[in-house]
């Protein structure tokens, strides 16, 4: 392939990815409203458009419009900076997602990836883990109590959970025995998905991503009880939809990565014409993100928030020697099979 | 010659921050210049190949190591510095000592002359090898280290629960 053709292709594969990742953040607002409207008993958003369908349009204009606010007593270069790292980290994330086989346009073919790295999922845990920045300094840069109170537990959860997140995928590795996700998945063929051989990882990484993207149960660093809104108290219009969206893009990202690590990505029944074999598995990729989406908001309604206490207790104390203890136990089977 | 473009732009933001590190009188606004040479580091660490040195050097020291730096300066509230004249002493003896320390260097350096240059991504930083290395080539000195770091994590447990249990006497009561 000529160096044009790679521009070229990148250059689309990109804008087509952003585009796509940008709308599902947008309609995964609208999912969380419409899902917990009917949790309870309610019809949620039905006045803008079908089924409430332009409500993020209607939401993203009313941010954007609105007037933005910054206090006196902010520290200004960071509370700036703030949302803009918290977006972009998680933006970036998706660069090395891959979401469906090798597919021919024409003359050229293409991976339905932006890149192939060969250790994409450190690439995912590295930028992941940089992402803490965004909130923590928004809290500081506040200059309020209670923003600085949720930046802090923001990134005291973040450190806890990251460290069985991070072993919960060792399980994975130890079986697939690469770091790169197309491998990963590939390894999974013939429905040997990985949740059946690691079901305590899949629980594992499940809870801990929870707790790494500031959902219900683990939503301390904006329990609007006690803490008005947390580290993004003093945050209005753009800045504040920024925070709003990097959240629900880590969502995404945690759901892919749950899909490919765990669910075999977009493996699944592949027939019929050339075109619709090229489509199937991006559709079956779609479907399984779309469950844990739904699975994310459907826990957020039913589940009341922890303690704090109890919070770092369950971290540390159950979570950390669980994932220890799945990893031990993955590594002499697989010792004991070689 | 993209890698040369690439290796002069890491380059300059990483000796930047840690010039940013010195300058700046306040400890976030340090922190974040350590978190930006961290990060410039890694990607010169990419640009020879190493991979997985690059994400590791992320995850740990840009990702998690720094995190609990920004939180102690969060926590401890700490405001800005003020501004010393610095020490004589090391005015004195550092300033001569890095100078002469780097003379030194590049006088080795230049003055051997079976030093070769490795072509960019000779070196293999596959996490495989660099298993290999730590698990089997050199696996008692890693062992050894780890031994090492689970002391200095129970001396620092020790050391931090000790005022209280002299304060309170022994605690009966689990949190």
């Amino acid at each position: 392939m000529s160096i044009t053709a790679f521009v070229i292709i990148s250059i689309i594969k990109s804008l087509v990815v952003i585009v796509v990742l940008l709308t599902a953040v947008a309609y995964s607002v609208w999912l969380e409203r419409k899902v917990s409207a009917h949790i309870q008993n309610r019809w949620g958003p039905t006045r803008v458009g079908p089924f409430g369908l332009l409500q993020p349009v209607a939401d993203g204009l009313k941010f954007i419009l609105k007037e933005e606010l910054t206090e006196p007593h902010v520290y200004k270069p960071l509370f700036i900076a703030a949302p803009i790292i918290s977006l972009v980290f998680a933006l970036t994330t998706i660069s090395v997602i891959p979401f469906g086989n090798w597919v021919d346009i024409g003359p050229w073919g293409t991976y339905l990836q932006i890149t192939d790295v060969n250790i994409g999922l450190l690439i995912v845990l590295g930028i992941t883990s940089m992402g803490v920045y965004g909130v923590a300094l928004a809290g500081w840069s506040s200059n309020n109590k209670y923003s600085l109170l949720g930046g802090l537990r923001a990134s005291a959860q973040m450190i806890s959970y990251e460290v069985s997140l991070g072993l919960s995928l060792v399980g994975v590795l130890i079986i697939t025995g690469s770091l790169s996700l197309r491998d990963i998945v590939d390894a999974q063929r013939h429905l040997h998905w990985n949740i059946f051989l690691q079901p305590v990882a899949f629980f594992i990484y499940l809870i801990s991503a929870y707790a790494e993207t500031n959902r219900t149960p683990f939503d301390l660093p904006e329990a609007e009880s006690e803490l008005v809104a947390g580290y993004h108290t003093e945050y209005s219009a753009m800045k504040f939809a920024m925070f709003f969206m990097s959240e629900y893009a880590n969502m995404v990202t945690v759901a892919c990565l749950a899909t490919l690590l765990f669910f075999g990505g977009w493996l699944g029944p592949v027939f019929g014409p050339e075109l619709l074999q090229m489509i199937l598995p991006v559709v079956w990729f779609c479907m399984k993100v779309f469950f844990f989406m739904f699975l994310y908001v459907w826990v957020r309604w039913t589940l009341p928030r922890f303690r704090y206490d109890q919070l770092m207790a369950f971290g540390w104390k159950v979570l950390l020697p669980l994932a220890v203890a799945n990893v031990v136990v993955t590594a002499l089977i697989v010792a004991w099979r070689a | 010659m993209l890698h040369l473009i690439l290796f002069l732009f890491f380059g300059t933001i990483c000796v930047a921050g840690a010039i940013n590190l010195l300058v700046q009188n306040h400890p976030i606004n340090s922190a974040l210049s350590l978190i930006a040479v961290m990060a410039s580091l890694a990607a010169e660490y990419l640009l020879l190949g190493a991979e997985f040195v690059a994400a590791v050097q992320v995850i740990v020291y840009a990702g998690a190591i720094m995190v609990l730096f920004v939180i102690t300066i969060m926590l401890l509230n700490a405001g800005k510095e003020e501004r010393t004249r610095g020490s004589r002493v090391a005015i004195l003896i550092g300033v001569p000592g890095v100078l002469i320390g780097a003379v030194l260097v590049a006088w080795t350096l230049l003055n051997r002359s079976d030093l070769q240059t490795v072509p960019i991504g000779a070196l293999k930083g596959d996490p495989s090898d660099i298993a290999r290395l730590l698990f089997h080539d050199f696996l008692l000195p890693f062992e050894v280290t780890s031994v090492l770091i689970l002391i200095a994590i129970m001396g620092a447990v020790v050391l931090a629960s000790r005022p209280e249990a002299v304060a309170r006497g022994p605690r009966k009561d689990a949190e």
